[in-house]
């Protein structure tokens, strides 16, 4: 690892400066973390008196569980559509923009501002617009297609309605990343391809979109983290998973099953499966940006 | 522009303004909505147009008490947020630029094993790990104060690396300049460091003010004492009214002044917001 050609001799001082930053994940991160993992080996009788070691029965249990099987199958369902929906929309913005020689900043700043709204935030305000009585949308989805829009009753109203929140959120922040990715795409690339009776669509094809590959791909990975863990408000203050489990994710049932059912052992088991899922993206993410740097 | 193509133009600029409408859609509605008499909800559809009540929201909203359906006052709430997304900005920009420094200047043993800790909090967010965190703050005596609320959240990893890298492209000769002229280390840090590092902690903290103002799951698990309640966690109690219509004249002037300080920080200081986001990405 990278230090400086010459430094410091003290011996105690760097230990003092680290201490703050140790002693805070020891006894926040690391420590929790472990005992999630003893406690997804262990077993609390109904007092919450006694613990038995039941090996790996809580992880079967939960594979068996049809509640655990459904989180699954909602989150995969919720994160693919907010991914392709955040991402889809804040690419052809970042196109849009990227043409503008003038107002571009003017509407870059028009854009990028809800990236400071918070997710519970998001949620709260398309509930709002999305209300089944008074609602803006239900109305117009009401008088022009006819649909009876109800997402306190219809699974897949809910669905749409907490993508549509966690997507809208996350537009700002592709946005900002996709820009720049165009910026860095050398414009002599699309002369040369104009000169050559390539138009814009072509163009886009074969060398904008092959161009921005890695600015995409680094979106993806944040934008899977940012479904799987930091949409845990946007339900929460919305659905809280219902109805009918359509919209319980796994970071919203490790909650509700710890804190709700107070069944430590499953709420456990369900910690360390999601700890492997972040560490699998973050070393994926990480060796990614390793490869960007020598791009 | 590689060539000049007018309808492109002119589809660029449509789609760019349908795409600010959108985005700019939900907060609309919530900034009218708040300038309504509550009766104004309770049949047809939300309003689009302002209405005459705004004075009398927000006064109301800011006095408290049943006529409003707040339990806290807001002032209160936004006290609260605004200490937890200071503490937590400062704590974690003081804590990883002292990791940083020690990294980065010092030679010593377990260096690695301390940096590779420091690297697995980015493994381990507060989500994945919710009841075990909560029995550590419960044991700990934590839960409802401002210490539970924002010293867990200070480890970091994304600062640590952004000050890493930053002290690593600053030029060696500083240093060694330094230590000639009899420099020890916390006064090369401090008049050196320090000085030459301040737009990257101005970036920095205009991400983590937004970061800790948004904070949602934590401040709902370590306070149950309303007078430790912050606005974002706050406004989905006011929602969940149970007995009677939601007023959602005092919800939204709620939802709209827990928007405002990091909105505005992000458009007060867009140059650094971009810099903080982009390189805390690096």
């Amino acid at each position: 690892m990278q230090t400086k050609r010459t430094i410091f001799g003290n011996k105690g001082l760097p230990y003092l400066l680290l201490a703050p930053q140790l002693i805070i994940t020891g006894i926040f991160f690391l420590w929790p973390a472990a005992q999630a993992v003893r406690q997804s080996f262990l077993r609390e009788d109904a007092f919450g008196l006694n613990f038995t070691f039941v090996g790996l029965r809580n992880y079967e249990r939960l594979l068996d569980s049809p509640e655990y099987l459904n989180a699954i199958k909602v989150t995969v369902i919720f994160s693919i559509s907010t991914v392709i929906l955040a991402l889809g929309v804040s690419l052809v913005l970042a196109l849009a923009v990227d043409r503008m020689i003038r107002s571009g900043r003017a509407y870059t700043t028009l854009l990028v501002w809800p990236y400071a709204v918070a997710p519970a935030v998001a949620g709260i305000l398309w509930w709002f617009i999305f209300n089944p009585t008074i609602g803006i949308m239900p109305y117009v989805l009401e008088h022009v297609f006819g649909y009876d829009w109800n997402h306190l009753l219809t699974p897949s109203d809910a669905m749409i309605l907490v993508v549509v929140a966690a997507a809208w959120k996350q537009i700002s922040y592709n946005f900002l990343f996709f820009v720049a990715g165009l910026q860095s795409i050398p414009t002599s690339l699309r002369e040369a391809a104009a000169i050559d009776g390539a138009g814009p669509f072509k163009r886009f094809w074969t060398i904008t979109l092959p161009l921005l590959s890695p600015t995409t791909f680094f979106l993806l990975v944040v934008n899977i983290v940012y479904t799987l863990f930091e949409t845990f408000a946007v339900i929460d203050a919305t659905t809280e998973g219902g109805p009918a489990q359509a919209t319980n994710i796994l970071v919203y049932k490790v909650f509700r099953d710890g804190f709700v059912g107070l069944n430590f052992g499953s709420s456990a088991a369900q910690s360390v499966i999601l700890m492997g899922l972040v560490i699998v993206l973050t070393v994926i993410q990480f060796r990614f940006v390793e490869r960007r740097v020598t791009y | 522009m590689v060539e000049n193509q007018r309808w492109l133009d002119y589809l660029a600029h449509a789609v760019l303004i349908l795409g600010v409408a959108v985005v700019a859609f939900p907060v609309y509605v919530a900034v009218i909505a708040s300038t309504h008499e509550p009766t104004a909800f309770t049949s047809g559809t939300i309003p689009l147009l302002p209405g005459d009540n705004t004075v009398e929201t927000y006064t109301g909203v800011f006095a408290g008490g049943v006529a409003s359906q707040m339990s806290v006052p807001i002032g209160v709430m936004l006290t609260n947020s605004m200490i937890m997304a200071l503490a937590i900005a400062f704590g974690k920009i003081v804590i990883s630029i002292l990791s940083a420094f020690a990294i980065v200047y010092f030679r010593f043993p377990f260096r690695v094993l301390a940096f590779w800790m420091i690297f697995i909090t980015l493994m381990l967010p507060v989500e994945v790990r919710i009841v075990p965190t909560f029995e550590v703050i419960s044991n700990l005596n934590m839960l409802n104060s401002y210490t539970g609320l924002t010293v867990p959240l200070m480890a970091s990893a994304t600062a640590t690396f952004l000050f890493r890298q930053v002290f690593l492209t600053m030029p060696d000769e500083l240093m060694e300049a330094a230590r000639i002229d009899g420099a020890g280390p916390m006064k090369f840090f401090r008049d050196i460091l320090l000085p030459m590092s301040q737009t990257n902690i101005a970036a920095l903290f205009v991400i983590l003010f937004i970061y800790g103002w948004n904070q949602y799951l934590w401040p709902i698990l370590v306070t149950t004492d309303d007078s430790y309640q912050t606005i974002v966690a706050g406004i989905k109690r006011m929602a969940d009214v149970v007995d009677s219509e939601p007023l959602w004249n005092s919800i939204m002037s709620v939802t709209v002044l827990a928007m405002l300080p990091p909105v505005a920080v992000v458009i007060f200081m867009q140059r650094l917001f971009v810099k903080g986001l982009v390189d805390s990405e690096k």
